[in-house]
């Protein structure tokens, strides 16, 4: 005798079955859609910073550098260029440039840069990007001949290792990051050294001393809630704490330095450490309770105070993990450009900062600063310098991973 | 009130709070010097937060407090004149799940010796440590790995050696072989014969075999209604284990129930 029961048997549950696996397929289909889009989005981005960083340019020497020398523009030696440029150059342009670095000691390619600049002077007709250039290579040259009679046209890459070591200059051809990249890390050097010592200091306190309780609570909370502050009110804080109050030290005047305001790389980095400040004490918060209780008691257990065990145990035990959250917490401050607009970094500046009381500049800035000129070379330089900060930030963060499993810990 | 020099230790009404929560009453334990006593009774019935109190690791625990008296040659443990740091010094513990530094063998057992102020030879401390802790001939070629790299019985014994390397009085265990296969359990047991000639062991067990082999004197504990342990019978580990003298006793000492 058959049984009564409540679920389906035979052709009752393999249609039902049916209707699960569908159900089930519809939604798998949803999440590839989800993950698809996100990698179109992706690449697009990508696609659009390369296509800017690449392409052909169209331009005109204003005066024939056959007028200066008879050897073609690129056999010219150091020697030749060393000449030229001393002979040609107004001796007050000569001396300042001397100044910046001696002529003897510059690269060959600075110099002919130099060359390309001061005397032969490029005049840029037009820039094409990668797609355009690659795609539409007739119709370019038929344009640029029919428009601009004397005009090279050339493919290049705005991306050169030049364009690393080169100050800004308001011509784009010239124009490179150094400054901004040295900016950058000046300022994230700043950052750390004041955030880090701090924040871990700050989190150490939060796990292994606060008593629990609804203060700590709250000041856990405020934290949290303090990552995720807009970096642009950062900006505000640190134009009202470190550039306007604190002007005396920020700018330098109470160790001498005169020739400067509150607008200093010094001014950005309390900024962007203070911007950080509370991701490195989460991330710090986090590495130190990943450290096990057991390892704790032991140290308890022989007769080691609090203290000993938290130097000797816990914060070796939480290192990788606070370096961790540290780089980070660099390439969070690296990428940043909100709150430098507030402070003041300098749009235009082509001396190298030489000091925590330097002007400066920063790479998101300088994008941000060529992106919105008109001439379409900037743009490709803007592209060019996007790839630069992209290198580095992922530079970083593999850097970050790699200690992360190099020193990561079974207990 | 002095306690007789025969005990290493003598409880006076201890009991140990959770907050408003009583975890553990009223309890009057004379642990004998030199010998081993076992503290038995079924789960959740505060062996080990009675254990830990006995060297206020418990202090570690947010909102754990005790009253009574915990009397050291004479001395409450719990005044407020007693450094817990002084208290872990002189009674020494061993855990549950083996939990070795994650330093080499040498630095396990030199480091306590060197917080407290050690001033003596530390290679010999170090072997003579090892050789008590019955591993030295296992380990003596490689002090400078890790311990990481022990089987779990060693690093077990590694702890041992860590404790005793700082001299105590008292060693507390708590379930110190309930991680281990039962050839490592059988060497700490043997080890721990050993040990009693120099140390008095206190020791939490799940194990009613291991209780009855392995200790002089058995401490039976069972939560009353109120949800708060407590000392129900304490005698010669043989009474307890042939006649019992409570009847909840002998139903766990038996399996019956637990």
């Amino acid at each position: 005798m058959k049984t009564q029961t409540p679920y389906p048997q035979g052709d009752a549950f393999h249609a039902s079955l049916r209707t699960r696996y569908r159900v089930a397929t519809i939604w798998q289909i949803l999440f590839l859609s989800a993950l698809l889009i996100a990698i179109v989005a992706l690449t697009a981005l990508l696609y659009k910073v390369v296509d800017g960083a690449f392409g052909y340019i169209a331009y005109e020497y204003k005066d024939d550098p056959a007028e200066f020398t008879p050897t073609p523009v690129n056999e010219l030696t150091k020697e030749e260029l060393l000449v030229i440029l001393k002979e040609e150059l107004s001796s007050g342009a000569y001396n300042k440039l001397n100044n910046e670095q001696p002529m003897q000691e510059r690269s060959q390619a600075d110099l002919l840069n130099l060359f390309l600049e001061r005397l032969v002077r490029i005049d840029t007709k037009g820039t094409w990007s990668m797609t355009d250039s690659l795609l539409h290579k007739a119709e370019i040259q038929a344009e640029v001949k029919e428009k601009y009679s004397n005009a090279k046209l050339e493919f290049r890459s705005w991306l050169t290792p030049q364009f690393l070591v080169t100050p800004m200059s308001s011509k784009a051809e010239f124009a490179g990051v150094r400054t901004a990249i040295l900016g950058s890390l000046w300022m994230v050097g700043l950052a750390i050294l004041f955030a880090l010592p701090i924040g871990t200091g700050a989190a150490i306190y939060l796990q292994e001393y606060a008593p629990k309780g609804w203060f700590t609570s709250l000041i856990q909370t405020n934290i949290n809630n303090l990552a995720g502050v807009p970096s642009i009110v950062y900006g505000m804080l640190g134009l009202a704490v470190f550039v306007r109050t604190l002007e005396a030290f920020t700018s330098g005047s109470m160790f001498g330095v005169t020739d400067s305001n509150g607008r200093t790389v010094l001014s950005a980095g309390l900024t962007m450490g203070t911007l950080v400040l509370p991701l490195i004490i989460i991330n710090a918060q986090e590495a130190i309770k990943a450290v096990p209780d057991s390892l704790r008691q032991a140290a308890y257990g022989v007769g080691a105070t609090r203290w000993q065990t938290v130097w000797h145990h816990v914060l070796p035990n939480a290192l990788p993990g606070i370096l961790t959250g540290s780089i980070l917490a660099i390439s969070r401050a690296l990428g940043e450009s909100a709150p430098l607009i507030v402070v003041g970094a300098s749009t235009f500046i082509s001396i190298d900062p030489d000091g925590p009381f330097s002007k400066f500049t920063a790479l998101p800035i300088q994008i941000y600063q060529w992106t919105t000129l008109a001439q379409s070379e900037f743009h490709a330089i803007a592209a060019g310098a996007i790839i630069v900060l992209l290198i580095l930030l992922l530079t970083l963060n593999a850097s970050a991973i790699l200690l992360r499993n190099r020193y990561q810990r079974k207990y | 009130m002095q306690n007789s020099p025969s005990y290493a230790i003598e409880s006076n009404d201890l009991s140990i709070h959770y907050g408003a929560f009583t975890a553990v009453k009223g309890v009057n334990l004379k642990i004998e010097r030199l010998k081993i006593t076992a503290i038995i009774g079924p789960s959740g019935c505060g062996k080990s937060t009675l254990l830990r109190s006995f060297n206020r690791m418990n202090d570690f625990v947010p909102g754990c407090h005790a009253t009574g008296e915990l009397l050291m040659q004479g001395q409450n443990l719990y005044s407020k004149d007693i450094d817990p740091v002084e208290v872990r010094r002189k009674i020494g513990m061993v855990f549950q799940k083996p939990n070795p530094f994650p330093k080499s063998i040498y630095e396990n057992i030199a480091w306590g010796a060197r917080i407290n102020g050690f001033k003596g030879n530390m290679d010999e401390l170090v072997e003579q440590s090892l050789r008590s802790a019955a591993l030295w001939d296992e380990v003596k070629d490689k002090l400078q790995e890790s311990a990481y790299a022990l089987s779990g019985g060693q690093q077990q014994r590694l702890c041992i050696a860590r404790t005793i390397a700082i001299q105590p009085e008292i060693i507390l265990m708590d379930e110190p072989a309930s991680a281990l296969d039962p050839i490592s359990t059988l060497r700490i047991e043997e080890l721990m014969q050993e040990l009693k000639k120099n140390y008095t062991i206190l020791i939490v067990t799940h194990n009613m075999q291991q209780a009855a082999r392995a200790s002089d004197y058995t401490a039976m504990m069972m939560i009353d209604d109120q949800r708060a342990g407590g000392v129900i019978e304490f005698d010669d580990t043989k009474n307890i284990f042939t006649r019992p003298k409570d009847k909840r006793t002998e139903d766990y000492v038996t399996g019956r129930f637990g």
